[in-house]
């Protein structure tokens, strides 16, 4: 006995409930008791209201309505049915592409006297899309159109029109009624004009197939490692078939090996398959891990821009340039979405221009990936062609993506229209501005250390940040300059044009160095340019500091960056414009390095 | 959760079992495969994105099933997780057994944590009357064994055909600090891609089962010839008519007056708290048999636990306040 998974869908009213109240219960896949409290809550003994046997929660009870999807089981002789009853409400779209994501086949119920509502189309358009071949309507409530075989035709007709319009297989079209039983399990008498099989029986016998193509596909999971020299990288097929002795590319790295065994708990097999879950072991000793992909065939397209289809799942719109994770079959990157194309119209299947997502709306966009993925197209490959978002905060699922198919212009990593990778893809991938926070101050000011905090904590945040500073200037690039003052402004010049190189690439650079005279500072502004500069002045009792340095830091800060006769009192000139002052000898490094966050913040660079 | 650093779990190897003539042919179109194999997929990817894992293990059925799913996705490791007893007191001995036996016959570490302590230190306070069950107080108990171990992931064996209201659940069922489940703001899930994201305090429950019915539950046992506790099987047992259910008389639950005790042959079809069980007359003495007799009951298994019935959105209660 095998099994099919099923979706459902309908507006509210349409009787989707009573369909799978009337299925179940006409298959018998309800149990005594469960009819014994339906029938106590219907009030009406001898005619219970079937569709109470679907709605579960007490919230949906309160409502009268569906609000989640819920599965049932049924099983009949030939097999057994995993029905995803998806709600019918319009805001509840997503569970409708929730419970349309893992189902064979997709059963969409009409009101034979309203016809195709929009949510009936919007159902119709989420199925195809999330590519359900087999798509089943149930045209319902025959018994309130005299069971007219005429009015059938007509919705027939439209439902024909629309599946062809989409590019959908062709679809099968019943004439049923949940509430009597007609065409439901049993045929009735009712409608001997209609040919076709009962939905039951259509469900019972059609072909769930496979949507996967012959390419194998499989994502590493975990690597299982014995005290032996058991290796097994256990996995599910995701597509293909696989068998000892085959070829396989590990992809990213695109070294190839052979499959050596296929080992599973029962023993091994000669051949897994896809949905299988097993543990390859591979004939070489090669560096695999999570998030790797095992492929033979056509290999997969290996990018860091995607271009998708999202399903929008979350109450807060989609921030374009605003980082999400990005979960593809077991590998998990940072991305940000760079361009909403436009977002479809259902009901119409128009594209309209749209600068974000909503709830439940479904768009074209370009997102772009911290690391590149290996991605199929969603129509070819259900699992190596489908990712979800998440947001990192709330750590919900925002959206559902469908890889688009390739276009013969896609080369590598550039998007269809040829655009380049310049500062703002750079800053849109990653999530955050490049800049240049150019530290000034006399040795001793505890200028170093905060560098070195702001460091690490913008690290932490995920940050691209560097420091920049004298030592590493001096130990390489500057190491021909000597310390006249002409030297030293040499050396602040090639660490402004190195900052800002840096920043173009989207860095965000923090630079320290004493840089005493107000013409350095100056220099440096114009070299990095206003837009991407912050001067931060560090402050401080110099002579005070200088006294509590039982490191000896402030003697080598001064041998390097002081006068080369190595005065202390070398000439500073205190900044009087700069963009912010800070003194830490009273706060202390942390609380220093917070409020120069707070400031990057406000300058709206981290986003 | 632990990011994509190549995981290594290291373990014993343990010898694979000869391939068995009589164990029937692997094949993987039937049900029972598709869906063993979702369940090793769930197990492994819990492994690979949580820190730490626990399979709550109680010796019943359903538990047995998750352990054997457990050990399937590791081979040839020994499992890399715990195993949790949530200890209402009110055991049925043959099911204690039978835990304590399969967890050291598989070499695993078996965590049990006992109601009675929650409620003599107060944490848990016990209802009298009729309907004074422990599976409502198991929650304070579980919750504070979470805590106590810094467990991130709960694999339980819940099935989505037991009740209507975990119709709805998701197979990660997120819970936030206080364990709590909110049945209208459940996380998307979409393929077979799970989001396990959490922060610090929040954990996951994970139900690898959420596909199976009680039927497959009775075939995976009879494929994967499964010992198990006796009291699954037909038995002679004194038992008292109560509601309409058929009641085992023990020390924990004596026959009321006016109450009528006859001896009866019976079986259970699902063990918990013994002062709520209720059994069924029954006469199947094999895996085979209850299959049979399941295939054919028109009674669900949790009609014969008395504490759902006690009202219609009784579950739904329960599993609010962050009870399986
Ligand atoms: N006459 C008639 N009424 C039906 C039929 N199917 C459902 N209904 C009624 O339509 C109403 C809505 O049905 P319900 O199943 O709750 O719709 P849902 O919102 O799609 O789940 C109820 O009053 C049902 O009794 C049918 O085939 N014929």
């Amino acid at each position: 006995m095998d099994l099919l998974r099923f979706s459902t869908a309908g507006s509210v009213d349409d009787g989707k409930s009573t369909l799978i109240g009337r299925l179940l219960h006409d298959a018998k896949g309800i149990f005594e008791d469960q009819l014994e409290a339906v029938r106590r809550a219907s009030g009406d003994a001898s005619a219970p209201d079937l569709a109470l046997l679907t709605d579960g929660l007490r919230a949906e009870r309160e409502q009268g309505i569906t609000i989640d999807v819920a599965y049932r089981y049924f099983a009949t002789p030939r097999r057994k049915f995993i029905i995803a009853d998806t709600p019918g409400h319009e805001q509840y779209t997503r569970n409708m592409a929730t419970g349309a994501s893992t189902a064979d086949a997709s059963v969409i119920l009409v009101d034979a006297r309203k016809g195709l509502q929009p949510q009936s189309r919007r159902h119709t358009c989420i199925a195809h899309l999330l590519g359900i071949r087999h798509l089943v309507f149930a045209v319902n409530k025959m018994d309130l159109v005299g069971y007219d075989a005429d009015r059938f035709a007509v919705l027939r007709d439209e439902i024909l029109d629309l599946a062809r319009r989409l590019g959908a297989d062709v679809p099968v079209v019943i004439p049923v009624s949940a509430l009597v039983g007609d065409h439901v399990v049993e045929r009735g008498a009712n409608m001997p004009w209609y040919a076709g099989p009962c939905l039951l029986e259509h469900l019972e016998t059609l072909d769930p197939g496979t949507d996967t193509g012959d390419a194998f596909r499989y994502p590493v999971q975990l690597v299982l490692r014995g005290d032996g020299d058991f290796r097994g990288y256990a996995g599910t097929v995701a597509a293909g078939r696989v068998r000892p002795g085959d070829a396989v590319t590990v992809l990213p790295s695109g070294r190839t090996t052979t499959v050596k065994r296929i080992h599973t708990a029962d023993g091994p097999l000669d051949e897994a398959r896809p949905g299988q879950s097993v543990a390859l072991q591979l004939t070489d000793e090669l560096d695999v891990s999570r998030g790797d992909l095992l492929v033979a065939g056509a290999l997969p397209r290996s990018a860091r821009q995607i271009e998708a289809t999202l399903v929008w799942m979350d109450d807060a719109p989609l921030v374009p340039g605003r980082p999400y994770l990005l979960k593809h079959t077991t590998r998990t990157v940072r991305a940000t979405v760079t361009t909403v194309h436009g977002r479809t119209d259902v009901v119409t299947l128009d594209e309209q221009p749209a600068a974000t997502l909503e709830l439940n709306a479904i768009g074209r966009v370009t997102l772009a990936c911290a690391q590149p993925l290996d991605l199929d197209p969603y129509t070819t490959h259900r699992i190596t062609g489908g990712f979800i978002l998440i947001d990192l905060e709330s750590n919900a699922t925002v959206a559902a993506g469908l890889v688009a198919d390739s276009r013969p212009d896609d080369e590598g990593d550039v998007n269809s229209d040829g655009a380049p990778v310049d500062r703002a893809a750079r800053e849109a991938q990653q999530g955050h501005r490049g800049g240049v926070l150019w530290l000034t101050g006399l040795p001793g000011t505890g200028k170093r250390a905060l560098a070195r905090e702001l460091e690490r904590r913008l690290f932490r945040r995920g940050v691209r940040v560097s420091v920049l500073d004298a030592d590493t200037l001096r130990a390489g690039l500057s190491s021909d300059l000597g310390f006249t003052l002409e030297a030293r402004t040499e050396n602040l010049r090639r660490a402004a044009e190195i900052a800002k190189l840096l920043a173009a690439t989207g860095q965000l650079v923090v630079a320290d160095f004493v840089s005493p005279t107000a013409a350095q500072r100056a220099q440096v502004r114009a070299v990095i340019g206003d837009d991407d500069f912050i001067e931060v002045f560090v402050d401080g009792p110099r002579e005070a500091l200088a006294a509590s340095d039982p490191h000896g830091l402030y003697l080598r800060a001064r041998a390097d960056e002081g006068d080369n006769d190595a005065a202390i009192d070398v000439p500073y000139e205190r900044p009087c414009a700069a963009d912010v002052v800070l003194d830490v000898s009273g706060v202390g490094i942390a609380e220093g390095a917070g409020e120069l966050l707070e400031r990057i913040g406000e300058r709206g660079w981290l986003r | 959760m632990a990011a994509s650093s190549p995981l290594l779990v290291t373990a014993q190897v343990i010898p694979e079992t000869p391939a068995d003539s009589e164990a029937p042919a692997p094949g993987f179109d039937t049900r029972t495969a598709r869906l063993e194999a979702e369940a090793l997929h769930i197990m492994r990817e819990v492994v690979a994105e949580f820190e730490r894992p626990v399979l709550l293990f109680s010796g019943g059925k359903d538990s047995i099933c998750l352990l054997r799913l457990a050990e399937k996705a590791f081979h040839p490791l020994k499992i890399p997780f715990p195993l949790l007893h949530v200890d209402t007191g009110h055991n049925f001995p043959e099911v204690i057994d039978y835990r304590d036996r399969r967890a050291a016959e598989i070499g695993a570490r078996l965590v049990v944590r006992r109601v009675e302590d929650s409620i003599a230190s107060g944490r848990a306070v016990e209802r009298a009357g009729p309907n004074g069950s422990r599976n409502r107080l198991q929650t304070v108990t579980l919750l504070d064994a979470l805590t106590e171990f810094r467990f991130d992931a709960a694999f339980g064996g819940a099935r989505r055909d037991e009740e209507k209201a975990r119709a709805k659940e998701r197979i990660y069922s997120f819970r936030d600090s206080s364990g709590q489940w909110d049945p209208k703001n459940q996380r998307p899930e979409l393929w077979n891609l799970y989001n396990g994201r959490h922060h610090p305090g929040e954990h996951i429950r994970v139900f690898p089962l959420s596909n199976w019915t009680e039927l497959d539950v009775w075939h995976y046992i009879g494929r994967e010839r499964l010992t198990i506790p006796s009291i699954y099987f037909a038995h002679e047992r004194p038992v008292v008519e109560r509601d309409g259910a058929l009641m085992p008389v023990c020390d924990l639950v004596p026959a009321r007056p006016g109450e009528r005790v006859s001896l009866r042959r019976v079986r259970f079809r699902t063990v918990g708290d013994v002062t709520c069980t209720a059994c069924v007359e029954s006469d199947a003495d094999s895996v085979a048999a209850i299959v049979a007799e399941t295939g054919a009951t028109r009674v669900t298994e949790r009609g014969s636990r008395v504490d759902d019935r006690v009202g219609e959105a009784a579950m739904e209660e329960r599993k609010r306040e962050g009870y399986f």
